[in-house]
C-alpha cells in the first residue's frame, strides 16, 4: 500500500502544490519594485472599457488621450509620460481592482477615466484612500462634484455633470416658445439627471413638463412608448444613449410624429450621429462639445483625429484629449516636476485652458466651467470634406456654464439630487 | 386611450412578435431535434446583422445581404455543430456551456472585426415609408417584418408537413431512436437542423438590423427574449414558437405601455411563472 | 491511508501554503487572490448543486446579490455591521439568501434539466430587475458604496493582509462545512439522487426534499459570499446580479471539475487570473478565456481536476501496450492502446 503512495502524491499533491507555489513565487517576485529611474517620469493610468459592450467608448477615450500624447511626443514639459491603459470591462469592481493595481503596483501619479456612474462612485473613494489624483474625464454623475465632493479631496472632474448642459437647454427651449414638453429618457441615473436639469430651468421660465416616460436601458423597440406620448406636447425631450439614440428618432418619425425633438446631450453626440439617417435633420441638442464647432482649434482637432482613427471625434475623445492637455499645462507650470497629489489638484483647479471645445476653468467644487452649445443636426459639407454629412451645427453658445447654472452653489445644493421623482412632475396627469 | 391606441399597440406587438418568431423558431427547432440549449443563438442573430452590413458596404445591395448573411451564419452553425458539439455526444450541460464559450468568443471577434460603433442597416426607400390608414401611421418596415415572418413560417410549415424531409425531421424530433431504427440518418438531420436554426437566427438579425440596430451586446440582449418565446411556446414546436412569439411581442408591448413601472419584469416574471406551472412551456411536450 | 485522506491532506497543505505565501506577494496579487477566494464560496455552492445534486442553476448570483446588498444597505444606512456586529450581518445575509432560495426553490424545483436552467435564469433576472428598479433601496444603477471595512476583535480589516485572512478563514470554513456535508449520509444520498433518482425514490428517499434542502443551503453560502464580496470591492451594484455572474460561476465549476468542490476554486482562480491579471498584459484575453472554456469542455469532461486521473489512465494504457509488445506473435488485441502509445 505504501508503494501506491508516491504515485498518488505525484498525481495530486506534488502537481498542484508545485503549481501553486510557483505561481505564488512568481506573483510575489513581481511585487519587487523597479529601481527608481534617473530620468523623471510621469506615470498616468487610464481606466477605460477596452473590451465588453462599451468598448467603443473606451476606444474613443484612449484614442483621444493618446492623440494628444503623440502630438507632444509623450513628453510633458520635459518629463516623459508613461501611459498605462487598464481594461475595466465596464464593471465597477474591476475598475477598482485595476485602479489599485495601477496605484500600488505601477505607482502611477494619477488615474484618469471611468465611464459609468458606478465606476465614478467606486473610483473616487479609492483616490481618497490611496491619496492619488483621480481625474474623471467622462463620468457625469452629478453628485460626485456636488454634495459628495467633500469626501474626495483628490478628485477633479474635467468633463461635465449630466445636468450641466441641460440647464441652459431648458432655458433655451422656453425662449423658443415651447410651452409643454413630454420627456422620454433612458431609465437610469444619467437619464434622471438630464431630465431633471432640463425640467428645472424650463419650468422656472414658465414651461411645463407634462409627461415623463422611462424606457429601460437597452430598449430597442419604442413601439410601446411612442403612442403614449401626449398629443398636446409641443415637443419631445429625449435622452437616448448608444444604440437607443439611433432607433428612437427613427421610430418616432415613422409613427408620424412631426413635432420637434429636443435631444438632451448625448442623443446626437458624434458617437452615434454618423450612423444615423436623414430623419434626424433638424433635431436639436445641447452639449459641451460639437465636432462641427467652427474654430481653428476644433477644425485641426477633427481633421487630425479623423485622419488617424477614421471617424469624427465624439465628446469622449475630445474630453480625454483636453484632459491630457490640462495635465500638460500643470506640468508646464511646475517645470516638469511632479508637485505632489494635492498641489497638483490645486494647480489643475486653477487652470484656465483654451481647449478644443472652448475656454475652460474649474468651479469651487472642482468641476469644469465651460461653454454649452445648442446644436442642430444639419446635412452639410464642413472642413473641406467632399460629401455632405450629418453634423451638429452650433446655433447658440452659452458661455461659462457651471454645474450650478445661475442658481449659485449654496442655493443649488439645497435641493436633492435630480432623480426619477425630483423635480416632481407637477403637470403630469 | 382610444381605439387608435389599442390598434397601433396591437400592430406594434405583432410586428415585434414577427421578428421574435424568426429568432425563436430556430432555437425551438434546435432544441426539439437535438435537446441542445444553444446559448450562442443570440450571437448568430448579431453576426447575421454584421455580415449583412459588410455585404452592404462592399456591394451596396441590401437585397443581396439577406441571403448571404443567412447562409454564411448557417455554415458557421453547421461547422460548430459538426466539429464541436457532435463530439460531446448527448451531454446537455456541456453542450450548453460550450455554446456559451463560443458566444464569448463571437462577441470579442465581432468587436475586433466590426468595431464597437452602433450601426443601422438601411433598407431600400420603399420600405422606410409609412402608410397611413385612418390616421394611423403604419411603418412599411414593420409590415415587411410581419410579411417575412409569415412567409418563413409558411415555408417551414409546408416543409414540415408536406414533404418527405419534413416527415423525417418530425420523426427525429418525436423519437430519435425509432427514427434511426427505420433507417433515418438522424445525425445528418441534426446537423441540418442546427444549420437551419442558425440560418433563421441570422435572417432575424439582418431583418432586425434595420429595426433594432447592430451593436455589441445585442447578442446577449436577444437571448433571454428568444428563450422567453421558446419557453412560452414550448420547445420543439414550430407552431408553439409562433404563438410564443406573438404572446411575448404583445405582452411586452402592452406591458410596457400600460404598466411602465414593471418594465423589467414584463418578460421574466411571466416566464418564471409559466415554467413553474408548466415546466415544458405552454405547448411543449415531454 | 486511503486516497481520500491523501486528497484532504493535499488540499490542506496547499491552503496552508497559500496562507503563508500570499501575504508576502504584491498588493495586486493579494487583491486578486482575495477576490477569487470570496467568489469561490459562491462557486462551491454552485458545485453543490451541479456536481453533487445534478442541478444546473443559472441564477445563483441572486444570492450573492442578497448578501452583498444587505451588507451594503445595513452598513451605509444603519451603520450596522462594521464592528462586532459584522457576524450578525453574516448571519442575516445567510438567512436572507436562504429564505429567497426557499421561495425560488418552490418555483424552480417543479422543473428539471434544461427547464430548471431556464427558470433559475428567469428568477435571477427578476432579482436583477428588482435591484435595478428599487432605486431608493439599492441605489439603482448607481449602486451603493461602502465607505469602510469592518473592524472587530481589535483588528482593522481595511488592511489588505488582514482582510485576506478574513476571507481565507471564511473560505476555509465554508469548504470544510461543505466537505463534511457531502461526505455525510445526506450528502451521499444526493449523489444517488443525481445518478438514479427513480431508484432512490423507490428506496423511500424524499428526493424532492433532498434537492430542495441543497438548493437552500447553496443559497445560504451564496449570501456569505455576497457579504465578503461587498467588502472586497467596496461597491455593490446591479453588475453583481447580472446574468453573466451566474454563468461565470457555472463555467468555473465545469472548468475545474464538477463534483470536486475544490475544482470550482481552481476554475475561479484561472478565470480571475485571465480576466483580471492577463487583461493587464494583453487585450485579447477574451480569446484565451473562451479558448480555455472550449478546450476544457471538449476534452476534459471532468474539468481540470481530472487531469491527474487522465494522465494515470494514459500511462496505464501505455503500460498495457508496451507489455503487449513484448509478447511473441500475439494477436493484436491491443491495437487501440497502441494508437495511444
Amino acid at each position: 500500500m505504501m508503494r501506491n503512495l508516491p504515485k498518488r502524491l505525484s498525481g495530486n499533491l506534488l502537481g498542484t502544490g508545485l503549481f501553486v507555489t510557483v505561481a505564488g513565487i512568481a506573483l510575489a517576485l513581481r511585487s519587487a519594485p523597479a529601481l527608481a529611474q534617473q530620468q523623471p517620469e510621469l506615470k498616468i493610468g487610464v481606466i477605460a472599457p477596452v473590451t465588453g459592450i462599451f468598448a467603443q467608448v473606451g476606444a474613443d477615450m484612449t484614442n483621444g488621450f493618446k492623440m494628444y500624447l503623440d502630438q507632444v511626443k509623450s513628453t510633458f514639459a520635459g518629463t516623459k509620460v508613461d501611459l498605462i491603459i487598464e481594461d475595466s470591462q465596464g464593471k465597477p469592481d474591476l475598475a477598482v481592482t485595476k485602479a489599485r493595481k495601477l496605484i500600488l503596483e505601477n505607482h502611477v501619479q494619477m488615474i484618469v477615466g471611468g465611464v459609468l456612474a458606478t465606476e465614478g462612485y467606486a473610483l473616487a473613494p479609492v483616490s481618497t484612500e490611496l491619496k492619488t489624483v483621480y481625474i474623471s474625464s467622462v463620468t457625469a454623475a452629478d453628485d460626485l462634484t456636488q454634495r459628495q465632493i467633500g469626501k474626495y479631496p483628490y478628485f477633479i472632474r474635467s468633463s461635465w455633470t449630466s445636468s450641466q448642459p441641460m440647464h441652459p437647454f431648458g432655458q433655451w427651449a422656453c425662449e423658443q416658445g415651447y410651452k409643454k414638453i413630454a420627456a422620454i429618457a433612458a431609465d437610469y441615473a444619467f437619464g434622471y439627471e438630464s431630465v431633471g436639469g432640463f425640467q428645472k430651468t424650463f419650468e422656472a421660465c414658465g414651461g411645463k413638463i407634462i409627461q415623463k416616460i422611462w424606457p429601460p436601458i437597452g430598449t430597442k423597440d419604442f413601439g410601446p412608448y411612442i403612442p403614449t406620448i401626449k398629443s398636446d406636447a409641443d415637443a419631445v425631450f429625449s435622452l437616448m444613449v448608444g444604440p437607443m439614440a439611433l432607433q428612437f428618432p427613427k421610430q418616432l418619425r415613422d409613427s408620424g410624429y412631426t413635432k420637434p425633438i429636443l435631444g438632451g446631450s448625448v442623443s446626437y453626440d458624434e458617437a452615434a450621429l454618423p450612423f444615423m439617417g436623414d430623419e434626424v435633420i433638424g433635431d436639436v441638442s445641447a452639449e459641451q462639445y460639437s465636432a462641427a464647432l467652427q474654430t481653428p482649434a476644433n477644425e485641426a482637432f477633427v481633421k487630425s483625429y479623423r485622419a488617424k482613427y477614421g471617424k469624427v471625434p465624439s465628446y469622449f475623445s475630445e474630453s480625454n484629449y483636453t484632459t491630457a492637455m490640462m495635465i500638460d499645462d500643470v506640468m508646464k507650470e511646475t517645470g516638469g516636476k511632479w508637485p505632489g497629489a494635492l498641489p497638483f489638484i490645486a494647480k489643475m483647479a486653477a487652470l484656465h485652458v483654451n481647449a478644443v471645445r472652448g475656454p475652460l476653468s474649474f468651479d469651487e467644487n472642482r468641476n469644469v466651467v465651460q461653454n454649452i452649445y445648442i446644436k442642430k443636426v444639419e446635412k452639410t459639407k464642413l472642413f473641406g470634406y467632399p460629401k455632405p454629412e450629418l453634423w451638429d451645427v452650433v446655433i447658440k453658445t452659452y458661455p461659462n456654464v457651471s454645474q450650478f447654472w445661475t442658481f449659485g452653489k449654496d442655493e443649488f445644493l439645497k435641493q436633492p439630487v435630480y432623480s426619477r421623482d425630483y423635480p416632481p412632475c407637477k403637470y403630469c396627469e | 386611450m382610444g381605439a387608435q391606441f389599442w390598434l397601433i399597440q396591437t400592430f406594434n406587438g405583432i410586428s415585434y412578435g414577427a421578428l421574435l418568431f424568426l429568432v425563436g423558431s430556430g432555437l425551438s427547432l434546435i432544441f426539439g431535434v437535438m435537446r441542445i440549449v444553444n446559448l450562442a443563438h443570440g450571437s448568430y442573430f448579431l453576426l447575421g446583422g454584421y455580415v449583412a452590413l459588410s455585404v452592404i458596404w462592399a456591394t451596396g445591395s441590401w437585397a443581396l445581404s439577406i441571403p448571404v448573411a443567412a447562409v454564411a451564419i448557417a455554415i458557421l452553425g453547421l461547422l460548430m455543430e459538426r466539429v464541436f458539439l457532435r463530439p460531446l455526444g448527448f451531454d446537455p450541460l456541456r453542450q450548453v456551456l460550450l455554446t456559451v464559450g463560443f458566444a464569448f468568443l463571437f462577441q470579442q471577434a465581432a468587436l475586433d472585426i466590426w468595431s464597437g460603433n452602433p450601426f443601422d442597416i438601411d433598407p431600400p426607400d420603399q420600405l422606410t415609408r409609412s402608410i397611413v390608414v385612418d390616421g394611423l401611421h403604419l411603418p412599411m418596415y414593420r409590415i415587411f417584418m410581419i410579411g417575412v415572418a409569415l412567409a418563413i413560417g409558411l415555408s417551414l410549415w409546408l416543409v414540415m408537413e408536406k414533404t418527405r424531409l419534413g416527415a423525417t425531421i418530425r420523426a427525429t424530433v418525436d423519437d430519435a431512436q425509432m427514427a434511426r431504427g427505420v433507417g433515418i440518418n438522424t445525425s445528418l438531420i441534426s446537423t441540418l437542423i442546427f444549420g437551419l436554426g442558425a440560418f433563421l437566427a441570422a435572417l432575424g438579425g439582418v431583418i432586425g438590423g434595420a429595426f433594432l440596430g447592430v451593436y455589441p451586446g445585442l447578442d446577449f440582449e436577444m437571448l433571454p427574449i428568444a428563450f422567453a418565446v421558446v419557453i412560452i411556446g414550448g420547445m420543439g414546436s414550430l407552431g408553439g414558437a409562433a404563438i410564443g412569439a406573438l404572446i411575448v411581442g404583445l405582452a411586452d408591448n402592452f406591458g410596457k405601455a400600460l404598466f411602465p413601472e414593471v418594465s423589467y419584469f414584463t418578460l421574466y416574471a411571466p416566464m418564471a411563472l409559466i415554467l413553474a406551472v408548466r415546466p415544458t412551456g405552454l405547448f411543449g411536450r415531454e | 491511508m486511503g486516497s481520500e485522506q491523501i486528497k484532504v491532506l493535499a488540499v490542506a497543505a496547499i491552503l496552508v501554503a497559500l496562507a503563508l505565501i500570499v501575504p508576502h506577494a504584491s498588493s495586486f496579487a493579494i487583491l486578486l487572490v482575495t477576490r477569487a477566494l470570496a467568489f469561490s464560496i459562491l462557486v462551491m455552492s454552485v458545485d453543490l448543486l451541479l456536481g453533487f445534486t445534478g442541478l444546473a442553476s443559472m441564477g445563483q448570483a441572486a444570492y450573492l446579490g442578497v448578501g452583498a446588498y444587505l451588507t451594503a444597505i445595513l452598513a451605509t444606512r444603519y451603520h450596522f455591521g462594521l464592528g462586532d456586529d459584522f457576524w450578525a450581518v453574516v448571519g442575516l445575509a445567510m438567512l436572507g439568501s436562504a429564505a429567497l432560495a426557499a421561495f425560488f426553490g418552490l418555483l424552480a424545483m417543479r422543473a428539471s434539466g434544461v427547464y430548471f436552467l431556464m427558470i433559475t435564469l428567469a428568477l435571477g433576472q427578476c432579482v436583477w430587475g428588482l435591484a435595478y428598479r428599487w432605486n431608493s433601496l439599492t441605489g439603482g444603477d448607481n449602486g451603493i458604496n461602502l465607505s469602510q471595512r469592518p473592524r472587530f476583535f481589535g483588528i482593522d480589516f481595511s488592511h489588505e493582509v488582514t482582510f485576506f485572512y478574513l476571507v481565507f478563514a471564511c473560505f476555509s470554513a465554508s469548504l470544510l462545512i461543505m466537505y463534511t456535508f457531502v461526505r455525510s449520509p445526506f450528502g451521499r444520498s444526493l449523489v444517488g439522487i443525481r445518478e438514479r433518482e427513480l431508484r432512490m425514490k423507490i428506496l423511500g428517499y424524499n428526493t424532492w426534499l433532498h434537492k430542495y434542502l441543497v438548493f437552500i443551503i447553496a443559497g445560504a453560502f451564496g449570501g456569505l459570499a455576497g457579504v465578503l464580496w461587498a467588502h472586497t470591492a467596496g461597491i455593490v451594484s446591479t453588475d453583481d446580479v447580472v446574468l453573466t455572474t451566474s454563468v461565470d460561476a457555472l463555467l468555473m465549476v465545469v472548468l475545474g471539475g464538477a463534483g470536486t468542490l475544490i475544482g470550482g476554486v481552481v476554475g475561479a482562480g484561472i478565470v480571475t487570473f485571465v480576466r483580471e491579471y492577463l487583461s493587464t498584459l494583453v487585450h485579447w484575453w477574451q480569446y484565451v478565456l473562451g479558448g480555455i472554456y472550449i478546450l476544457v469542455i471538449l476534452y476534459l469532461p471532468g474539468g481540470l481536476m481530472s487531469v491527474p486521473q487522465r494522465i494515470r489512465q494514459w500511462r496505464a494504457a501505455r503500460t498495457v501496450s508496451a507489455a503487449a509488445d513484448d509478447l511473441p506473435a500475439a494477436p493484436p488485441l491491443s491495437s487501440p492502446a497502441r494508437g495511444t502509445g
